[in-house]
């Protein structure tokens, strides 16, 4: 029987969302066990929300300056001494868990699965390759530990209202000094985070400047939704790069995305295929984001925003 | 200061994959072959850090069949020093690369190895960051910039919660992001130059390196389509289909 053991993300005292979305690709294993790993330097606030999700067995903490930050050469050390005994260890497919999780899989020896979308059975898993253009299914070596990284827009959050223990777990691990945080410029705000959001507001290079990215701030205030982008738009300089969706920004799966002057690359495509609802508002009638589009309109985007808010009332 | 840069080689980034019908795999035959795109970042950062006088020599790496040494001639033509062809003939799973890298490591001794933060093939994202863990140095992926100082580099990493600034001692493992810089175009005098550069060919199996079993692929599907929907005329129309489906 498997057992799974979870690493968690937070920050600024917070669980990630993404923790709750490993905790339903794990169950998807029909598991002995899983258990969440938290390793943080003050982690109470953090390993009380883990203890709430359903399906959790035990939260074990490793509480520890070096942790306060997620280098993933310090973490990956302190995983892998915690992963004897487990069946399955799983991080999300976010930057910390692409960052982090390799790290555990090289210290134990195998190879990742990276994306897990769906389980098949204890080693057997389907993800995609090529920007999503296929799906594999893939079989890891039987007997050996499988690590992965839980493609958070394919699992929906584990429900609430669990009581796993929380206990203290001590690991033996040398931790190395070679790698330094310094800082991070968060682009904090008060909008929804674009990963969790159920609406997502996202603008491309047809935008045209950062200033006229205020119509898409706008709007997005009007539907209480996140803000999003394609790369041109954050190449340009519109927009933050924690904004950027796509095979190498974030996918996401909200209920309604709206893609407002942006044209549809497979890139960008790749991040928003499991989207509810998806809108597309461009002047070009033959964009490739009108042949994926639940609902298109074809127009100038500097009119139609505005007499959508209107509309919207 | 030696730079080693991982340079693959991938089906060119414009190319609509197409999945083979018995679901064997996908159609290769014929597509159009080009470097990794981020693997073109990386270099390029290598050799801004050669221009820059912070490095002297830059070497780039792939491990892919016989039939790959125009691309590996393309990078040099780019402005590598030398190039390291580990000929393989199946493609190799992350943890496999990362191990016959760090034998590249080893004989090398650079002070800065640069990939790419993912292949656009496997979409891994794996191989710079066990390599780090393998060789027991730092890493800093998904960079956006580097500056290289003595002996230490800061790097600024796109992560999901914004800019993330590391501080790293060399030697080190840094995967390059899109924004890192803009690759620079090859001109024709350096494809020919390229041509007199060394070009070193070793076969995997003299590397040594060991690789645990792999994962075995055994079967490709598309992915579930999304169809054409349906088209509306104004905004009005467009809050109407919304409301329709309560999502207003
Ligand atoms: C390795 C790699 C990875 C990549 N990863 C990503 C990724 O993660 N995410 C991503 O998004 N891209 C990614 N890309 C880039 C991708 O290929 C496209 O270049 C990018 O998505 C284009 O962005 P865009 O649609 O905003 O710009 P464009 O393709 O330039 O489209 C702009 C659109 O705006 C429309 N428009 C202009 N003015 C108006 C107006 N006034 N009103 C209405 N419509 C208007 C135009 O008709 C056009 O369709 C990647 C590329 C590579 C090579
Ligand atoms: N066969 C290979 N040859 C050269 N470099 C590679 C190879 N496989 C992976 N890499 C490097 O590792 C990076 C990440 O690849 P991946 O982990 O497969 O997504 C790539 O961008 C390359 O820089």
């Amino acid at each position: 029987m498997a057992k799974v053991l979870v690493v968690a993300e937070h920050l600024g005292g917070k669980l990630n969302s993404a923790t709750a979305r490993c905790v339903s690709a794990a169950a998807a294993l029909n598991p002995e066990a899983i258990d969440i790993v938290v390793l943080a330097d003050d982690l109470a606030g953090v390993a009380a929300e883990a203890a709430q999700i359903a399906g959790v067995r035990t939260v074990r903490t490793v509480a520890n300056p070096a942790n306060a930050h997620p280098v993933a050469q310090v973490l990956a050390p302190q995983i892998a001494a915690l992963a004897a005994g487990y069946s399955h260890v799983f991080g999300p497919s976010t930057t910390f868990g692409k960052d982090l999780m390799p790290c555990v899989a090289a210290l134990l020896g195998v190879e990742q699965v990276s994306d897990l979308m769906a389980v098949e059975g204890s080693h057997v898993f389907k993800r995609p390759i090529y920007a999503g253009n296929a799906i594999v299914t893939v079989e890891m070596p039987a007997g050996s530990a499988v690590v992965a990284t839980v493609r958070t827009a394919s699992w929906p959050e584990a429900a609430r209202g669990g009581s796993a223990t929380v206990e203290a777990a001590s690991v033996e691990a040398a931790l190395p000094t070679h790698t330094r945080f310094v800082a991070l410029a968060g682009a904090s705000s008060d909008r929804p985070d674009l990963q969790s959001a159920r609406r997502v507001v996202s603008g491309g290079r047809g935008v045209g400047s950062e200033e006229n990215f205020r119509i898409i701030y706008s709007l997005a205030d009007k539907l209480g939704a996140a803000v999003g982008a394609s790369r041109a738009a954050v190449d340009a300089g519109y927009v933050p790069s924690d904004l950027q969706v796509g095979q190498t920004g974030k996918i996401i799966a909200p209920d309604l995305y709206i893609a407002v002057g942006i044209s549809g690359a497979i890139q960008h495509l790749t991040g928003i295929k499991d989207a509810g609802t998806i809108v597309a508002i461009n002047k070009d009638g033959d964009a490739p984001i009108f042949e994926i589009a639940d609902i298109g309109l074809v127009g100038d985007l500097f009119q139609i925003l505005p007499a959508l808010e209107q509309a919207l009332g | 200061m030696k730079i080693l840069v991982a340079y693959k080689r991938v089906v060119d980034f414009n190319v609509r994959i197409q999945v083979k019908p018995d679901g064997s795999g996908v159609v290769t035959d014929g597509v159009k072959l080009s470097p990794n795109p981020f693997d073109d970042i990386a270099l390029e950062e290598a050799l801004r850090l050669r221009d820059k006088g912070v490095a002297t020599e830059v070497v780039i790496a792939t491990i892919a069949p016989a039939d790959a040494q125009p691309h590996l001639r393309n990078g040099l033509a780019m402005g590598a020093n030398r190039a390291i062809h580990v000929v393989a003939d199946q493609p190799l799973a992350p943890l496999a690369a990362a191990s016959a890298l760090l034998k590249l490591v080893e004989r090398e001794q650079p002070d800065l190895v640069l990939l790419g933060k993912q292949a656009i093939d496997d979409d891994a994202n794996q191989t710079g960051q066990m390599l780090a863990t393998l060789w027991g140095r730092p890493q800093a992926t998904f960079a956006s910039k580097l500056d290289v100082d003595g002996g230490k580099a800061t790097v600024v990493r796109e992560v999901d919660a914004g800019l993330e600034t590391l501080e790293i001692d060399l030697p080190a493992v840094v995967t390059a992001d899109l924004r890192l810089n803009e690759p620079r175009f090859i001109k024709l005098p350096d494809i020919m130059k390229a041509k007199s550069k060394p070009l070193e060919t070793l076969a995997l199996a003299d590397l040594g390196s060991a690789a645990g079993p792999a994962p075995k692929i055994t079967h490709y599907a598309p992915p579930a389509g999304r169809s054409r929907g349906v088209m509306v005329k104004d905004a009005a129309e467009l809050v109407a289909a919304l409301k329709q489906k309560g999502l207003v």
